[in-house]
């Protein structure tokens, strides 16, 4: 879920910091399904090591 | 019922806007310049004798009999190979010409059979029936001269025989192999009397024919013949229907006796294939009368019971039972279901219908999720919607093409054979593509650059050749200021720019020499119409969605799309990819693409459903898995698909699924997923119901039934049926009337009908009050989200890397003769030319190994390990092998990995990191297979299944 989430971040983050921010929160509230959501709210939650900066910032936007 | 006969008009259709006016029999006709005056005799109703003329080859004027006289005109032309004029007067018959017909008559039948009353052509011979038309009474010639009737049959090919006895050598089927199918098996060999087909090997069999039938299909007599018409007679009835094979759409009749198919015979009205066929559409359709069908639904406790037969009833009862028993403990999200690209629109509209309104969450996926769901991002993001641009006939006012990642000649035969015709008329070709395909060099066909790029490296070539077109001033400057979102492009311009997207940049990734980037770049973004064509090794890749943008930017940086003769084309793997996914089978959208989170479209469904719908998106195929083995998933419902061959990394499917309390398994056979199911419903083939498929140019045509449900139901019924038993009936008597709901709640579907799709033969969706009869190009005058959209590209290496411990890359696609996981094309003859997967290997590869041609040998991965046979080829480059997912017994996909693209979670089949040894047994995980598929296809009372 980890590679997951930095695989998209990784994709949105050739954009300035806020757009790609507001871009992967955007993709995880469309294409990601509520449990898997919740589960990277906990990760985050929990320290969200190995994180790309910019999946943690659009995670922390999903609480 | 009636056998359709379509009219040959002799030569093929000219197109001028000069109209010909000219006399044929005393009657004025107006033709196109450039017609032949058979072409146009047959127009005006007369009708010309002829055998060597077919109206889908050029004239060729051998034959003579189709002579004619020309008013002040001397002799009698050919009048195949004479064009009308303004002002001729044509006469077709007379004493004169009726004369010269029988004596030609004569000599063929002098060194002719007279066996027609045994032929398996009687009835339906164009060398009996031009007999009959001249008149002939007698052969003066006699029949005891030098002649051919002693030639030895050639019955090697599992499907026609060739028997050249009976070949008056018209050269119809070397034409056909030539100009049809772009083969060019076939010759004439020899001169005079000595003249014969050949074949240029030692048989049919042994020759480079791809068996696509267009020789059979042309040949005026016997001499090339189907041995299902030799086996049964001609047939009394037809039907037409659409291939229920790749994305192509190829339209066939089904000719009929009784219920039973004679043979499969493509239709020269079909907007796809034009009359032309590949060997699995052509041929390969015994498998839905195969032993194997499973023709009784069954059940069982666990998957280690054998299967017990069941009622209907039972069985659906039973399922539905377990799926609200495991939605009672564990949840409503505990369930979810698979729509299956090879079944038509109306039973995966069903299927997703059932899951959203029955079920009542949106766990439904579509196995587009592991073939062509990058397409669907990538160019609903940068055009809008989420399909390809054009029309397969575009092709025909292409300056250019580029193929990328696809390999044509295999996957997508027909429109192949279309590609390689434009490519001898002088089209330009781009191939990128890690391996030496087919299209890089053929007959009277050689790619202008062949750029073998590393596996996983496409975003950096497409990046690099996007650098061109910026930095050499090759931008579409004023199609861009109008049609696109500025600002983005502006972005993209500044990031593509970049030094580090340059070709000498990138070389030293993709392994491309710069030169020819650069090359291939100024001749897309110069060539006029430059079409972009390509597969799945764009997509599967963990960049795949990427690329599809990378291709997209291209496109709209040059002006290349918007018109005929361009645009960004996705080659869809199955017969019904573009369908399954128009229908809403995806967990995040509606038919149409429709976001469930969008609370007006989702009114739209709930007022016509009658249930409150979830605005939450379900759970994607591999994510169901991942749930399962979590503890949160237990039951799913798959009709048509076989995601334990098909899916990546087996064993992990394997393992989701084996900790299901209920999967249920609607399909013809025992598949390899069904080892792991507790219901099975025996689903039905294309010829056993009505509904309509989706092709890769966006087509919609008709799936008519010719024969009854062999297991008694349609798949829509089943689908209806267990829906009634999980308590949402839905009631539908034809699947015309769920068409009807589908056009009613789907906008670009707003003016689609059977009567429609029966009144015009199909119809390329969006089809509405905008466009009553379709829309074969896209995004002309305006893209359908409003400005095209440049999106940035960054190359990212995928994070499958090569180690010392398993240094090669494997990349895995499909042949020519089998199909998908081979469920259909493995229980047919297409084995003869693909019985088992086999792995291609570099001779330096092979050499350092010390693997030689034939030999067994592991291929293991971080995944898994299998065993195949190693082919030696040179079409590979050093470093890279490559194999097929065709039979069960090989894995393929165990070998396969996790890794997926990042926004569609759609598998990267075509980067693996493996080694390859040789070996002398079978792998382990082979040994448990065989003993996995013993154990769970047993039928109580019945013998093992497990083909």
């Amino acid at each position: 879920m980890v590679h997951m989430a930095n695989q998209i971040a990784i994709f949105f983050a050739s954009y300035p910091k806020e757009e790609a921010v507001a871009a992967v929160a955007d993709h995880l509230k469309k294409f990601w399904e509520k449990r898997m959501r919740k589960q990277i709210v906990e990760y985050v939650a929990k320290g969200g090591g190995g994180l790309h900066e910019v999946a943690l910032e659009a995670v922390r936007r999903l609480q | 019922m009636t056998l359709i006969q379509e009219t040959d008009f002799g030569t093929p259709c000219r197109v001028s806007e000069a109209l010909v006016v000219l006399e044929i029999d005393g009657k004025p006709v107006t033709v196109p310049a450039g017609t032949s005056i058979l072409r146009a005799a047959a127009e005006a109703g007369a009708k010309v004798p002829k055998l060597c003329a077919t109206d889908n080859l050029e004239a060729f004027g051998s034959c003579r009999l189709c002579l004619v006289e020309i008013e002040g005109r001397r002799g009698t032309p050919a009048s195949c190979t004479t064009l009308v004029e303004p002002g001729l007067k044509v006469r077709t018959q007379s004493p004169k010409l009726a004369k010269l017909r029988r004596g030609m008559m004569e000599l063929y039948i002098s060194d002719h059979p007279l066996d027609c009353l045994t032929c398996a052509a009687n009835g339906n011979c164009e060398l009996q029936d031009m007999a009959g038309m001249v008149g002939l009474r007698e052969v003066r010639y006699g029949y005891d001269g030098e002649n051919h009737l002693a030639a030895a049959k050639d019955e090697s090919n599992p499907y026609f025989t060739f028997d050249p006895a009976k070949c008056i050598v018209c050269s119809r089927c070397v034409r056909a192999c030539e100009e049809v199918q772009g083969t060019f098996a076939l010759t004439i060999d020899g001169r005079g009397f000595a003249s014969k087909v050949a074949t240029g090997g030692e048989n049919f069999l042994e020759s480079e024919c791809v068996s696509c039938g267009a020789c059979v299909q042309a040949c005026p007599t016997a001499t090339l013949i189907e041995k299902t018409v030799i086996e049964k007679g001609q047939a009394r009835h037809s039907v037409v229907t659409t291939c229920a094979y790749c994305g192509v759409g190829c339209a066939f009749k089904a000719e009929m006796q009784g219920t039973e198919v004679v043979r499969m015979v493509p239709y020269k009205d079909g907007k796809a294939n034009h009359g032309h066929s590949c060997v699995k559409g052509r041929f390969a359709w015994g498998y839905a009368t195969h032993k194997d069908r499973i023709l009784k639904p069954m059940v069982r406790a666990k998957i280690t019971d054998p299967w017990r037969e069941a009622t209907w009833d039972e069985a659906i009862g039973h399922a539905a039972s377990e799926f609200k028993r495991i939605q009672a403990k564990y949840g409503r999200e505990s369930i979810g279901g698979i729509t299956s690209s090879r079944c038509t629109d109306e039973e995966t509209y069903l299927v997703q219908k059932l899951v959203r309104a029955a079920f009542g969450n949106n766990n439904v996926d579509t196995c587009a999720r592991v073939c062509h769901s990058p397409t669907g991002y990538g160019l609903k993001t940068t055009f809008g919607t989420s399909a390809g641009t054009q029309d397969f006939d575009s092709v025909d006012e292409a300056n250019l093409m580029v193929v990328i990642g696809a390999n044509p000649t295999d996957a997508h035969p027909v429109f192949a054979s279309h590609m390689k015709r434009r490519l001898r008329e002088g089209v330009r070709l781009i191939v990128i593509d890690p391996r030496k395909i087919a299209l890089v060099k053929t007959p009277h066909v050689k790619a202008d650059y062949h750029l073998p790029l590393k596996p996983g490296t496409n975003v950096a070539i497409i990046n690099a050749m996007a650098h061109v077109v910026v930095t050499e001033g090759l931008v579409a400057e004023e199609f861009v200021k109008e049609r696109c979102d500025v600002a983005a492009f502006e972005q993209w311009r500044a990031f593509i720019a970049e030094p580090r997207n340059s070709p000498e940049a990138m070389e030293g990734i993709t392994g491309v020499s710069a030169a020819d980037v650069r090359a291939a770049a100024r001749l897309y973004a110069t060539a006029g119409n430059s079409a972009i064509y390509y597969g799945l090794g764009v997509t599967e890749h963990s960049q795949g969605s990427t690329m599809v943008m990378g291709m997209a930017n291209l496109a709209m940086a040059t002006g290349n799309i918007g018109r005929p003769g361009v645009g960004v084309n996705p080659l869809r793997g199955q017969n019904n990819v573009q369908g399954s996914c128009d229908m809403g089978s995806f967990p995040h959208e509606f038919s149409g693409y429709r976001h469930v989170s969008d609370d007006s479209v989702r009114a739209i469904f709930e007022e016509a459903w009658k249930v409150a719908l979830q605005a939450e998106p379900g759970l994607r195929i591999s994510n169901m898995l991942d749930a399962a083995t979590d503890g949160t998933f237990k039951g799913l419902y798959i009709q048509g698909e076989d995601i334990v061959q098909s899916d990546p990394n087996t064993k992990h499917i394997a393992a989701g699924l084996a900790s299901m309390e209920c999967v249920v398994i609607q399909d013809l056979f025992l598949n390899e997923t069904a080892s792991y199911a507790h219901v099975f419903l025996p689903g039905s083939s294309f010829l056993e119901k009505d509904g309509t498929f989706i092709n890769a140019e966006r087509r919609i045509s008709r799936v008519r039934k010719v024969m009854p449900p062999k297991a008694g139901m349609s798949d829509w019924e089943i689908t209806m049926a267990l829906s009634k038993a999980l308590g949402y009936p839905m009631v539908y008597n034809h699947p015309s009337e769920i068409m009807d709901e589908i056009a009613r709640l789907t906008p670009t579907f707003a003016g689609v009908t059977y009567e429609k799709l029966d009144r015009l033969g199909s119809v390329q969706w969006p089809c509405n009050e905008k466009a009553p009869e379709g829309t074969p190009v896209m995004h002309v005058g305006g893209f359908v989200r409003g400005k095209g959209r440049f999106m940035i590209t960054e190359f990212v290496p995928t994070d499958e890397r090569t180690t010392d411990r398993y240094p090669l890359i494997l990349t895995t696609g499909r042949i020519l003769s089998q199909y998908n996981v081979g469920a259909q094309t493995r229980r047919t003859d297409n084995n003869v030319w693909h019985d088992e997967d086999v792995l291609e290997i570099h001779p330096f590869d092979a050499e350092n190994r010390g693997i030689r041609d034939g030999d067994l040998v592991s291929l293991a991965s971080r995944a898994g390990d299998t065993t195949l046979h190693a082919r030696i080829s040179e079409r590979m480059q050093p470093g890279v092998v490559y194999t097929t997912f065709h039979h069960a017994m090989t894995g393929a996909n165990v070998v396969t990995t996790e890794f997926s693209d990042w926004a569609t979670s759609c598998p990267e089949y075509k980067v693996t990191a493996v080694q390859v040894r040789p070996v002398t047994r079978i792998s382990e995980w082979q040994r448990q297979y065989q003993e996995t598929r013993r154990l769970t296809t047993q039928i109580v009372g019945t013998t093992i299944h497990g083909t």
